[in-house]
């Protein structure tokens, strides 16, 4: 079993250093044929330009859904399997996730800025992606809360799963709560269904943004292992200096 | 069973008795409710039309102001290591705890409620319906809140920390309560939709708190 064969650190580590070179690249070209098609996709015939946008914006809203996915998965292993890596890639996909959050709020702000005439809104969506970036920079806080990591992997272990229970029910609530306060949505989203000239570039843009966030995921591991490594190291000499 | 209801009337004689601090939950709702008017204006048609939603945010703040003692003062005398290693299924344990915390802390709170709402110039049917919602929604605050409350026993961390956690996961009860008392006040839409949903929310809360905050006491002490 593969999982079980990376519960040894020191096997992550050489594995990934082998790895990584390869995805790095391949997230490279990716994002460079996907910011091509995209920059040659033609112009809304309503929306003009900022249309491209949404070959940014879109795939950050999914991977900010996707990262909590991992995590609850990662959460899984922590508390049920106690996976030696799991809270580690529990960690270090906190931050990434935020990060796609508010790349997803800040793009969508500014492409709400020329369409709907203004930055904010309070729409159902907006809503619940801003209350799920508050969600992950809690999570965040707990983590940098308390110094023992083991003890802090447990603890966000437990409030990760709760979130992936929860966040479909604030979803649904901050849906109901929008209609009622706002009868006459404001705007529709392009129209459910695609044009394919814009559906290629996008999902193109998709898998190159999971692909950096795989890159960037397995890069952060392995900077916490080596991390906890430094810390135990320092440690000990603190205690070898305190003997002496 | 005897355990369980020895359980809850220790907890309910210790948070009523001198240092227990359940009270001090509804003088800072009242408070908060005092408050408002400072900031928003003396206007009595303004503060009918906020009414509901500042008696519920005030609940709401009041209510995670004493969950932070739930499980920190038993912690502190060490009886929380006995109730974790007793017989007795840690779930069961919570799901006690948090039905004590919010007989002591959340009742009072309804029970304020129809003072503070002639502070806001809520007619007595408007006055009922939010205690009514509170009375329903109270609970779901305490037994989410307890999740928080567990988490932050294990981590010797309380306070900023607890609110952080707790607070976004509070947001659809503070929707369906608000949107329950306003329906019922003025709306257009029926009372009994957000209301019944508010009740499925408090049925929830009562099967994920006890099973999160024992999972979370269960992993967490050492």
């Amino acid at each position: 079993m593969m999982l079980i064969d990376l519960a040894n650190p020191t096997r992550f580590l050489s594995l990934t250093a082998r790895i990584l070179p390869w995805l790095a690249a391949a997230t490279a070209i990716m994002l460079l044929i996907g910011l091509y098609q995209s920059a040659a996709a033609p112009d809304d015939y309503q929306q003009g330009a900022t249309v491209k946008i949404m070959f940014i914006h879109v795939p950050n809203a999914w991977l900010s859904m996707f990262v909590w996915g991992v995590m609850s998965v990662a959460a899984l292993g922590t508390l049920v399997w106690r996976h030696p890596l799991a809270d580690v890639a529990a960690k270090t996909a906190a931050p990434i996730g935020a990060a796609f959050t508010f790349l997803a709020l800040v793009t969508g702000s500014l492409w709400g800025r020329p369409m709907w005439g203004t930055y904010w809104e309070w729409d159902a969506r907006l809503t619940s992606m801003l209350i799920l970036f508050l969600m992950y920079l809690g999570l965040i806080a707990l983590w940098r809360a308390v110094e023992d990591p083991s003890r802090a992997a447990r603890a966000a272990a437990v409030l990760t799963l709760v979130g992936a229970i929860n966040l479909p029910i604030i979803k649904f609530s901050v849906d109901w709560w929008n209609t009622l306060h706002q009868p006459a949505s404001v705007f529709r989203m392009g129209g459910p269904t695609l044009d394919r000239a814009f559906l290629i570039p996008l999902l193109v843009m998709a898998l190159a943004f999971s692909l950096l966030f795989v890159t960037l995921h397995l890069a952060a591991m392995r900077n916490e292992i080596l991390r906890r490594r430094v810390r135990a190291l320092q440690m000990m000499q603190a205690t070898r200096q305190q003997a002496a | 069973m005897t355990a369980l209801a020895a359980l809850i009337r220790r907890d309910i004689r210790i948070a009523l008795r001198v240092g227990g601090g359940a009270l001090i939950g509804v003088l800072f709702f009242l408070t908060v409710v005092v408050l408002m008017p400072f900031a928003i204006g003396p206007d009595l048609a303004l503060l009918t039309r906020l009414g509901p939603a500042i008696l519920w945010l005030g609940a709401l703040l009041a209510s995670l102001l004493t969950l932070d003692r739930m499980f920190a003062a038993d912690h502190e005398d060490g009886s929380l290591d006995l109730i974790v290693m007793s017989r007795t299924p840690l779930e069961f344990t919570c799901a006690a705890k948090a039905l004590a915390h919010w007989l002591a802390a959340g009742v009072p709170l309804i029970i304020a409620t129809p003072v503070l709402g002639l502070l806001l110039n809520l007619d007595v049917a408007a006055t009922l319906t939010v205690a009514l919602t509170l009375l329903v929604g109270t609970p779901a605050l305490t037994f989410t809140g307890m999740i928080g409350a567990a988490l932050a026993v294990t981590l010797h961390r309380g306070g900023l920390l607890l609110a952080v956690l707790v607070l976004p996961l509070s947001i659809p009860i503070l929707i369906f309560g608000v949107a329950a008392s306003e329906a019922a006040i003025s709306g257009p839409l029926a009372f009994g939709t957000p209301f019944s949903i508010l009740c499925a929310l408090t049925l929830v809360s009562f099967v994920i708190g006890p099973f999160a905050a024992a999972a979370s006491l269960r992993q967490g002490l050492d």
